[in-house]
């Protein structure tokens, strides 16, 4: 016998290695080196997900009582892979298009993005799933009990373990906390989670086929031997009924789709539609595989084990009673790592569903949409608790139950629970008429016939439904007894409450989908569905821009984080051929931001919160037609039309843009000669009068006559940093400037250029909001010139917030060998009329003169930052002013004379 | 009348009839793979048939091994047009209809 330490140490150190494996692939996923990551090979292993506890441990006591029955909950989902060109590709394919985060979001989705859809699959998933994750949990903590039992007199003793439970599945939330919500993913898809599935798929089959080897060539004397013992222990309950047999093969083709867990490493954890090819046949084979010695096992264990024994725990009695302590061990943690994947991944599925259907709709309803805060935390935390309340639920179910006979039928109602999705998901990708009344209808007959004639009487008289309903029908009325409806008597509860859930949901869903009308949104997503494979371009769901990009920003960044909103924004501000963080809200804009925040938040949430910012979603008659023109030359036709004539309003736009800015900087320009005229006439008057005075009054005091030479040279000063600005300039902009290459680090820099900005308005007092740490990068530039660019932001910042306390945040963020230096302000920010001027020549904002320059140094920040390989640029919506610098952290270049004091200098005198 | 013979006449006969005799033989082999999964179920719904007509101690063993054997097949059979499938050209890269947008 193993002593439960070893063992309890054997399983410690299993689950510290899967956290050790999930901790390395997510540190190189975040490195972006995980191209065997994304191999075929790991995507067919995570697919064994199917293969739970149930598979391992309850193959054998299913095949113990009814023979070969227990292949068809394999054969099913072999038919659907090998028949993966029907539906499998067009599953996975839409899943990508659409940017899918689970099951009800995908069938929410199709049917209008409709929300309420969402909730109905999410409400039936964790009825259908907390009681599967239970039937986990209990087989751990029996699998322990083996090992802690005592002999008796008559046979093993099983103790009370449910505790080990409740470490259980303590254990498996942290790993799924960790693992499953690290990061709001722009598509939902674990690393760490996968490999680590993956991992344990290799386990539980190895565990499984070492017990089969062991049992054929080391027990039996090979195939002939267990072909004989078969024979030998045929029962007359073995016999095939031929009911069953088509049932549940149909049932489980049904659940490798439909259950949420598979539906995540399916389609929503796949990386590449190509993989679905090798896993066609791959999966089967891992199926046949582990089902080919769950006979073996079974009769050799009616042979060898005392009668009375749990067939369900054969897999680890045969070795144990044989003294094969190693293999029972390998067998435990087989076991082991086929539940806990399971309930890894079944509670992440469950966690998207609830957050995003649930969670996230109901606080954005109370809040509105215009709080503020990062929502990524939010739906995060929302994921974590969901995480943690679907494994309270298992646990709670577990305990209630008492973990008996009727935990051990679950997962077969776990199967139809869930294959009330079918009718709706069938819908979405084959019928383009198939409506959201009509798979609402669908979904809520069948989860309620689903529960009355399955799940509630699954408990066994007396327990949930009362015996008297039980025998005479729900108010006494004989033909609604929940296991005969109608008077149907199918001996088979299970059969019988297929049969009549899904032939009344599919009867609901055509009737509805028939009688009523769908939304316009619906018929574009239908289209989309339906012809995925047609349908290059896809219509849209948008159809007239509307609405600030500045608030789309704002909102993005709240779901996505600022990084990668900005980068999006600024990839489709320069596909439309603008420079800047703020392309035009175009339909096809919207239509790409929408599916990007969907990958985090779900359809549903994701189109109500852009329709709240655009003012609703509409979609026009064009669009309509589009959909409805079958004809494929007529919309290809169109489409280049389309193209043709987004292309000219786009040169006419950019055209407008330039002609805009040309006649502001026309008018600028006329005032600022004047402006200059007048800045150079004052000093030249003042050094006139006063060189009058010292040459005419022969008899001045010495004091007065130095008083007056010291105007003449302030004046002059001022004359001459002003030319040496316009030159400065001038060789910028002619490229011609040279560059003096020093060797700094870019803290240095910027507390360089944050004392040197200190004496600009000294009186105000600015908190200053750094990151030392991510500030410790090695430059290799033009330093003074940088210090120039910085000393001028940084005085800007000085000079025009407005804030009541004023602060500076200085961010740092270094890719790919460029830096990216962030200073934002808590003013008001510059108004967006004025974003486009501001590092144009002349430009000032305001007329107040106190500024003192003359409206050249942003101007000649952003020469600068050409010269130096970078650029500067305004980032709006961060709450203030927010300026970005990014540069080359090194600069190939060569040395020149010009010291960096002296541009520091400037660059004071220069801000404004 | 005939035209003169061709220097290619003579490997003409093997010729095909029809152009574009790849995305035919392409679109037949998207067929089978449709089809297969119906061959599948066909083979795997005959145990329900079969009587017992050799009294109930064999069947599960011979049913067994027939179940197992059919199984093996399809899977050979998926793996081998899941290869033709994926090396011909144009599918399985066909639509590329993501939108990849943005970084």
């Amino acid at each position: 016998m193993v002593p439960f330490n070893l063992l309890l140490l054997a399983c410690l150190g299993y689950v510290v290695f899967l956290f050790l494996i999930a901790f390395l692939v997510e540190r190189r996923a975040e490195r972006r080196r995980i191209a065997w990551l994304s191999s075929p090979l790991i995507y067919t292993l995570s697919l064994s997900i199917y293969c739970t506890a149930w598979t391992f441990y309850g193959a054998v006591g299913y095949a113990v009582r009814s023979g070969l029955e227990f292949v068809t909950i394999y054969l099913g989902p072999t038919l659907v892979f090998v028949g993966w060109w029907w539906m499998l590709r067009k599953l996975v394919r839409i899943g990508k298009t659409q940017r899918v985060t689970s099951i009800a979001d995908m069938i929410s989705a199709r049917y209008g993005k409709s929300n309420a859809i969402g909730v109905i699959v999410t409400l039936l998933a964790v009825c259908a799933i907390t009681p599967y994750i239970a039937l986990q949990l209990q087989s751990i903590s029996l699998s322990f009990a083996v090992f802690a039992a005592t002999p008796s007199a008559e046979g093993l003793v099983l103790p009370d373990l449910g505790d080990t439970a409740i470490w259980v599945a303590a254990g498996l939330a942290i790993f799924t906390i960790l693992f499953g919500t690290r990061r709001l993913d722009a598509k939902e898809q674990h690393h760490g989670v996968v490999i680590a599935i993956a991992v344990e798929a290799v386990v539980k089959l190895l565990a499984l086929i070492a017990v089969g080897v062991f049992v054929v060539w080391g027990v039996a004397g090979g195939p002939a031997d267990i072909y004989a013992r078969i024979i030998a222990n045929e029962s007359p309950d073995w016999e095939v009924l031929p009911g069953r047999w088509a049932g549940l093969t149909f049932l489980a083709a049904v659940a490798i789709v439909t259950l949420p867990r598979m539906f995540q490493v399916l389609v929503v954890e796949n990386a590449d539609e190509r993989h679905l090819a090798t896993a066609s046949w791959a999966f089967p084979l891992y199926l046949f595989l582990i089902s080919l010695f769950v006979m073996p096992i079974a009769v050799v264990g009616l042979d060898i084990l005392p009668e009375g024994m749990n067939p369900d725990l054969f897999v680890l009695l045969v070795p144990l009673a044989l003294g094969q302590d190693e293999l029972a061990m390998l067998a435990f943690l087989g076991g082991f790592s086929a539940a806990t994947s399971m309930v890894i991944v079944a509670a992440i599925a469950l966690a998207t569903m609830a957050s995003n259907h649930i969670v996230v709709p109901l606080w954005l309803q109370l809040r509105g949409p215009e709080a503020s805060g990062d929502m990524r935390s939010l739906v995060l935390n929302a994921r974590r608790l969901s995480i943690l309340a679907v494994l309270c639920f298992g646990y709670v179910y577990y305990r209630v139950t008492g973990g008996g006979e009727a935990l051990a039928a679950m997962g077969l109602i776990a199967f139809v629970g869930m294959a009330q999705t079918l009718p709706a998901l069938m819908g979405a990708l084959f019928w383009r008429g198939a409506n959201r009344i009509g798979a609402g209808a669908g979904l809520v007959v069948g989860l309620v016939v689903w529960l009355y004639t399955l799940f509630l009487p699954s408990f066994g008289p007396d327990v949930l439904l009362s015996a008297q309903l039980m025998q005479e029908g729900l108010f006494g009325i004989g033909w609604l007894r929940p296991q005969a409806l109608y008077g149907v008597e199918i001996a088979d509860p299970l059969l019988h409450s297929l049969f009549w859930s899904l032939a009344l949901n599919t009867f609901a869903f055509c009737i509805g989908s028939v009688l009523t009308f769908p939304t316009p949104l619906e018929r574009v997503q239908g289209a989309q569905f339906v012809n995925v494979f047609d349908i290059q371009t896809g219509t849209r769901g948008w159809s007239r821009g509307a609405g600030e990009a500045e608030d789309l920003l704002v909102m993005a960044q709240r779901i996505l984080g600022a990084t990668e909103a900005q980068g999006f924004f600024q990839a489709e501000a320069m596909a439309q051929g603008k420079a800047g963080y703020l392309p035009d809200t175009t339909p096809d804009f919207l239509d790409r931001l929408e599916r990007r925040l969907a990958g985090s938040v779900g359809s549903a949430t994701a189109h109500a919160m852009i329709a709240q910012i655009v003012g609703g979603s509409m979609v026009s008659v064009e669009d309509l037609m589009a959909v409805a023109n079958e004809t494929a030359q007529i919309m290809e036709y169109s489409s280049q039309l389309e193209a043709k004539s987004e292309e000219l309003a786009r040169t006419a736009r950019q055209l407008r843009e330039a002609n805009e800015m040309l006649q502001k900087l026309s008018v600028q320009k006329d005032a600022f000669l004047s402006q200059i005229s007048h800045e150079l006439r004052t000093p030249m008057t003042s050094i006139r009068a006063f060189s009058e005075i010292l040459k005419e009054a022969g008899d001045l005091p010495p004091e007065d006559a130095s008083r007056y030479a010291g105007i003449i040279q302030d004046e002059a000063i001022r004359l001459t940093r002003l030319l040496d600005d316009l030159l400065d300039l001038s060789v910028l902009e002619a490229g011609r400037v040279q560059l003096k290459i020093e060797d700094s680090t870019l803290r240095t820099l910027i507390d360089r250029a944050l004392v040197a900005s200190g004496s600009v308005a000294p009186h105000r007092s600015f908190t200053i909001d750094r990151d030392a740490a991510a500030e410790d990068i090695a430059l290799r530039t033009d330093i003074g010139r940088l210090a120039q660019v910085f000393i001028n932001v940084l005085s800007n910042a000085r000079k025009y917030c407005d804030a009541e306390r004023p602060r500076m945040d200085i961010h740092v963020r270094e890719a790919g060998g460029m830096v990216t230096v962030d200073f934002v302000d808590n003013g008001s920010g510059i108004p967006k009329k004025s974003q486009a001027l501001i590092f144009e020549k002349f430009a000032r904002l305001t007329d107040q003169m106190q500024a003192g320059g003359a409206g050249l140094g942003l101007a000649i920040c952003r020469e600068i930052m050409h010269n130096l390989g970078g650029e500067i640029s305004y980032v709006p919506g961060q709450g203030g002013a927010a300026f970005r610098v990014s540069f080359p952290a090194v600069l190939p270049g060569e040395i020149t004379e010009g010291t960096a004091s002296d541009d520091e200098a400037r660059a004071v005198a220069q801000a404004g | 009348m005939s035209s003169p013979p061709r220097p290619g006449e003579a490997r003409g006969a093997r010729q095909p009839l029809f152009l574009a005799r790849e995305s035919f033989q392409r679109r037949r082999l998207m067929d089978a793979a449709r089809l297969l999964p119906l061959v599948g179920v066909f083979l795997l719904i005959l145990p329900i048939l079969w009587g017992g007509d050799e009294g109930p101690g064999a069947t599960t063993a011979r049913e067994g091994l027939y179940i197992f054997a059919v199984w093996l097949g399809l899977i050979v059979a998926a793996g081998v047009l899941s290869r033709l499938l994926s090396t011909a050209p144009g599918i399985g890269r066909d639509g590329g209809g993501e939108d990849g947008g943005g970084t």
